[in-house]
C-alpha cells in the first residue's frame, strides 16, 4: 500500500516529520517498506536569476551567463535555448550532484571560457522528461530553495511516497484515512473528520437493483445510482498525480475517482456505462459456463455459484472482483452507473482464487471492506465525479441492506497487563480504544465497523498493546520449570541422528542438505515417484516427488560436483524419507555415498578405487556410534538399486535390517550419471532397538594375566562359501577359549583350481585359568578344523 | 703403572672402530691383558707391597674400562650420527591422505540452538513434514479463506480421485509441531521445534524448502516480557555477544495476539555485518502471545494457561552468524560450499565450552 504525505496530511492534521511518521507506522504494525522522497536529492539546489546573457565568443549555440546566486554572482556557460537575460533559474554549484546526470558537476572550461556550474533542467532533476530547456520560474528569489520552492507552488513533486505492508487482518489500513485513523491513536497528530451530507437525485434511477434470495449471504447490500450527462475526460492533476505517485495510471476521470476511493477510504466502487447497461442490474448466483470478458480484457468463465452482475444481456460484471469490459466507461460515456456494494470476505476470496484474478477490489473485499461506508461512499463518490464532471444525479436504488456486524468484548485491563507484561493504565486503555473507533460502554469494547479482525478480547489486547508500543517492552526473566542443573532435553532418538551426523564428518563424509523433493524418474528408480508421494503443484518437474531415499539426492548431488571436476566425492545426509503421502508417512535414514577413488592420485601410492569394504567399514562405525548391537547378521536381497552380488543387509533377524551397505546398481549409476565406482550404505536408526540399560556403570572388566596364544589355519572351500560362516564356525569351537577370530587372507583359484578360494584365519586363544600347553592347543585346533569342515565343506590347507 | 695408564688411555682416546677398540681391551684389561699379568704377580709380592700395588691396579682396571665404555659409547653414536646423515627424506613431500569431513551449517546451527533453550528447559520436539491442513492451517487460527493461506504459497500433495478430503500440505511453518506437542504433552509446557519448511518460492532469497525453530511456552502466567527476555537472552548467546538490543515491532500473525516481529540492531560495515551495535535494524523472527483459539485447539484451556510462541529462520541465523551469503547455496551440496562453509565433527557446539570457536 502507497500513499503520499500529502494524502496523508488530508485526513491528518500533524506537524510530524516524515521520518517521526514512517517510525511510528512501523511500530504500529504498519511496516515501512520504502520511503521516497524526491526532496532529499534536491535539497541542496538553490535559486538564481539571470543578470546578463551573451553569446559565447567561440560557439553561436552557447551563452555566457551572469548567474546572481546565494554566493555572488557566477558565470556560467549554458547551451539551453531559453537561456538569456532576466529568468529566474535553478542553479547547480561545482561540487554538487546532479541526479539525473549520475554526476557531480565541477568548474570546467568550455571553447576557452571557465563555467562554475549549469542551470537545470526538470530531467536533470528527475523531476520530469522535459529537456528541451532549462527550469524558468514565474517567481522566488535569488537564494531560495527550489524544494521550498516546489513544495509552495508545485507540491506534488516533493510528495514523499511511503509504501507500507499491510498484514491481512487490517482492511482499514488499506485506505489512507485508515492508516491517519491509527497515527491519531498514537498521538502523532488530530484525524481530520468531514461532515457527511448525502446527496439527494432529482429523478429516479433508470437503471434498478435487485439481489437473488439466494446471493443475500454473498452481497447483502448492492447500491448505485445513475449519473446522467457527465462530461469524462482526464482527471484534475492534482488526482492524476497522486494515482501516479503510488504507481497507478490515471485513465479518465470516472475511473481515477473510482481508484481514489479504493485507496482513500479502502471502498472500492464500479461505474458501468449507463447507455451500455440493458435493463435492470441483477445480482446473482451463476449456473455455471457463462463468460465474461473483463476490464482486464481477458475472457472468464463463471463457476457454478459465484456472483455476477447481470442486465438484460447477461453477465456484465464479476462480483465484488472486476467489472465487465462491455459495459465499462469510456471517454465518451455520458451517463454513467455508479455501483458501491458489499460483499462477504469469504466468498470473494474463494471466487478470486476459482478465478485467478487479482484486482484491488478483490484484494479489499476479501479483506473486508467497512459495511457502514458502503452507502456513504456512494455520496460522496457522487459528489465527486458531480465536482469533477458535471451531470445530474438519480436517486439512489438499494437492494439489501447492511450486514449486522455488531459485537462487544469485554475489555479486561488486568489481562492486558498479564499478557504483555507493561503497565498500562487503565483509562489509557480505554483512550486508546476510543481513538480507534471502539465504543466503549462499561467495559464492553463495541467493535468498529471497519475492524472485521477485531473477534474477540485477545484482539483488544493486542490494539491497546500495538498503540502503547511494544517498542518500550522490558524484558522479564522466565523462571526456570524447576530449581537446580537443567535435565538433558534431547530424546535418545534425536542422540542418535547428531552422533550419526558427527561420526560420518569424522569418517570424512561431507554433509549435505538436500530438497526432500526430486523428480519422478530418480525418485522412481529408488522405489517411490508414485502419486501418493506426487506435490500437486512442484514449481518444476525436478522437485515433483517427496523423496523415497536418500540416494538419490546424494547421487544427485555427487553428479553435480563431478560436472564441477570433483571425482572424488564422500557425501552423507541423514533426513527423512517419504514412503507415503499421510503425515507420518516418513521415516529417518542416514545415508553415505562414496564415490571415485578414496583420494587424488598421492606420492605414495594410497589413493585406490573405493570398494564396499569402505562403505562396509563406515556403516559399522556408524552403527557402532549410535548404539546398535555389536552381534548381527549380514545377509542379502536388498532393494534393486544395490548391485545384486555386491551388497549386504545388517540385520537382527532376517526381517529387521538396521542397515544396507553396498555398490550402486550399474544402471542407477548410468541413470543418474555419476562416473567412476559408487558405493554407499543407508540405516534406519529407528530400527535400533533402544538399550536395555538403566545405568551408566558397566560390567566388570574381566581381564587374564595368563599369556594368549594365536595360531593360524588356512581352508580351502568353494568359492561361494561366506567368511563369515567360516569365523562363526570357528569362534564356536571352544566359547570359552577363543577370544577372536579374524579372516586375513583371501586367495582365489590359481592351484586350487575353478570355483575354489582359500580362506585364512588367525584364531587367538586367551585361557582365563592355566597358561595353555601345546596339547591344548592341539586339542583346539582339532575342534576348529573339525567344526569348519563340517559347516563348510571345506578342508585345512596343506 | 703410570706408564700402563698413559698408554692405554692414550691408545683408547686414539682408536678409530670398534674393532680396533676391542684389541686394546684384550691387550689390557683382558684374561691375558698386560694388567692382568699384573695382577698376576699380586702373589708373588710381600703382604705390604700388595696392599699398596692391588688397590692401584684396580683402580687401573676400572679407570681403563671406563674409558673403553665412554669411547665405545662415543664410536656408536659417530656411527649413529653417520647413519643418519643417509637417512633424509622430504619432508616437503605430502602426507598420506585422509578425507576431511564436514557438518553442515544447518546441522550445527540447530545444534547451537537446542544448546541454548536446552538451559532454559525446553525440550525438542517433531513433527512430519507432510500435515494435513487442519494442523497447518486451521488448527493455528488461519481458516480455508484467510488470504495468509495464499500468501503462504503453499505446496499441495497430490490427492487421488474419489479422496475428497482436501489436501495434505508440506508444512509451510513448524507451527504445527505447536498443536501436536500440546495434544501429546499439554501444558506447562516449554519446546523448540526445529526442521525443515516449505513454501512454493523461488528466487534470489527464496529457496521451496528451508529451516524454521519454533519455540513455544506455555504457563500460567507467562507475558511477552518473559518472550522479550528470552529471545533476548538467545540472541546475546548465539551471536555470542554481551549485549543487543531488540525491537519489538507490532505485527500480525493470525496464530499469536499480540503479535510482534523482531529486528536486532546490527550494523553493516563494509558487508561485514555487526550484531548489537550500529544504526541498522535487522528482522530475525516474528513472534507473539499465542492465540487463544491455538490453545484451544492444543487442547488446553485458554482462560488457564497462556503463552508466547516465536518461529525463527535456522538458515537466515546461520547465514548472519557465519556471514554466508546466498541460501540457495546451502541446498546445493557444492563440495567447495560444504567445506568452506561446514564444521569438523568435534566442533560440538556447548555452553560450557562456547557455541563457536
Amino acid at each position: 500500500m502507497k500513499f503520499t504525505l500529502s494524502w496523508l496530511k488530508d485526513h491528518l492534521d500533524t506537524d510530524a516529520s516524515v521520518e517521526e511518521i514512517t517510525d511510528a507506522l512501523t511500530d504500529l504494525g504498519l511496516e515501512v517498506e520504502g520511503v521516497v522522497n524526491p526532496g532529499d536529492a534536491l535539497k541542496d539546489f538553490k535559486l538564481g536569476y539571470v543578470k546578463h546573457a551573451e553569446k559565447h565568443p567561440d560557439a553561436d549555440k552557447l551563452r555566457v551567463c551572469k548567474v546572481d546566486t546565494d554566493e555572488g554572482e557566477l558565470q556560467i556557460i549554458c547551451g539551453a535555448p531559453n537561456a538569456r537575460e532576466g529568468i529566474t533559474v535553478v542553479v547547480c554549484k561545482p561540487g554538487m550532484y546532479i541526479p539525473g546526470l549520475d554526476i557531480t558537476i565541477g568548474v570546467g572550461k568550455i571553447r576557452g571560457v571557465e563555467s562554475f556550474g549549469m542551470m537545470a533542467s526538470e530531467r536533470e532533476l528527475q523531476l520530469s522528461e522535459e529537456h528541451d530547456g532549462i527550469i524558468e520560474l514565474p517567481s522566488g528569489a535569488v537564494g531560495d530553495r527550489f524544494i521550498d520552492w516546489l513544495a509552495e507552488n508545485d507540491p506534488a513533486k516533493v510528495d514523499p511516497v511511503i509504501e507500507i505492508a499491510i498484514t491481512p487482518n487490517r482492511p482499514d489500513a488499506l485506505g489512507v484515512y485508515g492508516i491517519a485513523r491509527d497515527l491519531a491513536a498514537r498521538g502523532l497528530g488530530t484525524l481530520k473528520t468531514r461532515a457527511f451530507e448525502a446527496v439527494p437525485g432529482d429523478f429516479a434511477s433508470p437503471i434498478k437493483v435487485t439481489i437473488d434470495a439466494d446471493t443475500l449471504d454473498g452481497c447483502p447490500l448492492f447500491a448505485g445510482r445513475v449519473i446522467k450527462g457527465v462530461k469524462n475526460g482526464p482527471s484534475p492533476q492534482w488526482l492524476q498525480d497522486r494515482l501516479k505517485a503510488i504507481g497507478l495510471r490515471p485513465i479518465s476521470a470516472l475511473v481515477d475517482i473510482t481508484n481514489f476511493f479504493t485507496f482513500d477510504q479502502n471502498r472500492p466502487l464500479h461505474v458501468f456505462d449507463a447507455a451500455k447497461v440493458s435493463g435492470d442490474l441483477r445480482v446473482h448466483r451463476a449456473a455455471g459456463g457463462e463468460t465474461l470478458k473483463a476490464l482486464d480484457e481477458k475472457e472468464y468463465t463463471f463457476g457454478t455459484g459465484q456472483m455476477v452482475i447481470s442486465d438484460a444481456n447477461g453477465p456484465e460484471s464479476i462480483g465484488g472482483i472486476m467489472g465487465g469490459e462491455e459495459t465499462g466507461c469510456t471517454e465518451e460515456t455520458v451517463d454513467v452507473f455508479l455501483e458501491s456494494a458489499f460483499w462477504d470476505h469469504v466468498q470473494i476470496a474463494m471466487a478470486g482464487r476459482a478465478l485467478k484474478i487479482n484486482s484491488d477490489a478483490r484484494y479489499r473485499f476479501e479483506r473486508g471492506v467497512d459495511p457502514e461506508y458502503t452507502i456513504e461512499g456512494l455520496h460522496r463518490a457522487t459528489q465527486m465525479i458531480l465536482d469533477l464532471c458535471g451531470g445530474e444525479p438519480s436517486e439512489v436504488v438499494i437492494a439489501g441492506d447492511v450486514p449486522d456486524h455488531s459485537r462487544a468484548y469485554k475489555l479486561d485491563s488486568g489481562r492486558v497487563q498479564s499478557l504483555v507484561g507493561m503497565e498500562i493504565p487503565e483509562s489509557d486503555q480505554r483512550q486508546t480504544l476510543t481513538r480507534l473507533g471502539f465504543r466503549l460502554e462499561g467495559n464492553m469494547a463495541h467493535v468498529p465497523s471497519w475492524r472485521p479482525d477485531v473477534q474477540g478480547e485477545a484482539d483488544l489486547v493486542e490494539e491497546v498493546a500495538r498503540i502503547a508500543s511494544l517498542t518500550k517492552l522490558q524484558g522479564k526473566p522466565l523462571p526456570r520449570l524447576t530449581d537446580g542443573i537443567p535435565k538433558p532435553v534431547m530424546t535418545p532418538q534425536q542422540r542418535r541422528q547428531q552422533m550419526a551426523r558427527r561420526t560420518c564428518a569424522s569418517l570424512g563424509y561431507n554433509e549435505v542438505v538436500s530438497y526432500t523433493f526430486i523428480d519422478k524418474p530418480s525418485a522412481a528408480l529408488f522405489g517411490g515417484g508414485g502419486d501418493a508421494t506426487m506435490l500437486a503443484n512442484p514449481i518444476s518437474t525436478e522437485m515433483s516427488h517427496m523423496r523415497p531415499a536418500l540416494l538419490p539426492g546424494l547421487l544427485q548431488a555427487a553428479a553435480r560436483n563431478q560436472a564441477r571436476g570433483y571425482m572424488d566425492l564422500a557425501l552423507f545426509e541423514a533426513g527423512p524419507a517419504f514412503h507415503g503421502g499421510e503425515p507420518g508417512e516418513q521415516h529417518n535414514l542416514i545415508s553415505g555415498l562414496l564415490v571415485g577413488r578414496t583420494g587424488p592420485k598421492d606420492v605414495h601410492g594410497a589413493s585406490r578405487a573405493v570398494d564396499l569394504y569402505d562403505a562396509k567399514a563406515d556403516i559399522e562405525a556408524v552403527l557402532a556410534a549410535i548404539g546398535a548391537p555389536a552381534k548381527v547378521q549380514i545377509l542379502r536381497g536388498a532393494q534393486s538399486w544395490w548391485h545384486p552380488g555386491r551388497h549386504g543387509r545388517i540385520c537382527l533377524g532376517p526381517k529387521k535390517t538396521l542397515g544396507v551397505f553396498g555398490e550402486l546398481h550399474p544402471k542407477v549409476l548410468k541413470e543418474m550419471g555419476i562416473k567412476g565406482a559408487a558405493v554407499g550404505f543407508t540405516i534406519w536408526p529407528d530400527e535400533i532397538p533402544m538399550p536395555r540399560k538403566s545405568g551408566a556403570s558397566r560390567p566388570a572388566l574381566d581381564i587374564s594375566d595368563l599369556q594368549a596364544v594365536e595360531r593360524d589355519f588356512a581352508f580351502v572351500v568353494d568359492a561361494e562359501v561366506e567368511a563369515l560362516t567360516l569365523v562363526n564356525a570357528a569362534a564356536g569351537a571352544d566359547k570359552a577359549l577363543i577370544a577372536d577370530v579374524r579372516v586375513f587372507d583371501e586367495f582365489i583359484g590359481g592351484s586350487l583350481g575353478e570355483g575354489k578360494k582359500s580362506l585364512a584365519i588367525t584364531v587367538r586363544l586367551q585361557p582365563s585359568d592355566k597358561t595353555l600347553k601345546e596339547k591344548d592347543i592341539e586339542a583346539v585346533s582339532g575342534k576348529i578344523i573339525a567344526k569348519v569342515t563340517k559347516a563348510t565343506g571345506g578342508t585345512l590347507r596343506g | 703403572m703410570d706408564d700402563l695408564k698413559a698408554k692405554y688411555l692414550g691408545q683408547i682416546a686414539e682408536a678409530a672402530d670398534e674393532s680396533v677398540l676391542e684389541a686394546i681391551r684384550l691387550a689390557a684389561v683382558g684374561k691375558k691383558g698386560e694388567v692382568a699379568l699384573k695382577m698376576r704377580e699380586l702373589g708373588k709380592m710381600t703382604p705390604e707391597e700388595r696392599q699398596v700395588a692391588g688397590p692401584a691396579l684396580n683402580a687401573l682396571k676400572d679407570e681403563i674400562n671406563s674409558a673403553l665404555a665412554a669411547k665405545k659409547s662415543g664410536l656408536e653414536d659417530a656411527a649413529l650420527d653417520e647413519r643418519l646423515r643417509t637417512e633424509w627424506l622430504d619432508v616437503t613431500l605430502p602426507s598420506r591422505p585422509s578425507r576431511q569431513g564436514s557438518l553442515h551449517p544447518i546441522s550445527q546451527v540447530q545444534e547451537e540452538i537446542t544448546a541454548i533453550f536446552a538451559e532454559l528447559g525446553f525440550s525438542v520436539a517433531e513433527g512430519p513434514r507432510i500435515d494435513t491442513d487442519w494442523y497447518n492451517f486451521d488448527a493455528l487460527n488461519i481458516p480455508g479463506h484467510h488470504p495468509a493461506r495464499a500468501e503462504m504459497d503453499t505446496f499441495y500433495m497430490h490427492r487421488a480421485e474419489g479422496d475428497d478430503r482436501p489436501p495434505h500440505v508440506l508444512r509451510t511453518h513448524t507451527s504445527p509441531v505447536q498443536i501436536r506437542s500440546m495434544e501429546k504433552m499439554g501444558a506447562p509446557l516449554r519446546i523448540i521445534c526445529p526442521g525443515g519448511v516449505y513454501r512454493a518460492d523461488y528466487d534470489q532469497t527464496h529457496t521451496p524448502m528451508f529451516h524454521q525453530v519454533e519455540g513455544l511456552a506455555l504457563d500460567k502466567d507467562i507475558s511477552m516480557a518473559n518472550l522479550k527476555w528470552v529471545l533476548e537472552e538467545f540472541v546475546k548467546s548465539f551471536f555470542e555477544v554481551d549485549d543487543v538490543e531488540l525491537r519489538f515491532r507490532a505485527s500480525h500473525f493470525p496464530f499469536t495476539e499480540p503479535s510482534a516481529e523482531v529486528d536486532i540492531r546490527c550494523s553493516w560495515e563494509g558487508g561485514a555485518l555487526k550484531i548489537g551495535e550500529g544504526d541498522d535494524w535487522m528482522e530475525i523472527l516474528g513472534s507473539g502471545m499465542v492465540h487463544p483459539k491455538v490453545i484451544a485447539a492444543g487442547g488446553i484451556d485458554p482462560e488457564i494457561y497462556q503463552g508466547f510462541a516465536f518461529g525463527i529462520g535456522i538458515d537466515r541465523l546461520a547465514m548472519l552468524k557465519y556471514g554466508i551469503p546466498d541460501l540457495r547455496a546451502f541446498f546445493d551440496s557444492d563440495l567447495r560450499w560444504l567445506r568452506h562453509y561446514g564444521f569438523q565433527s568435534l566442533d560440538m557446539p556447548a555452553l560450557h565450552g562456547g557455541l563457536s570457536r
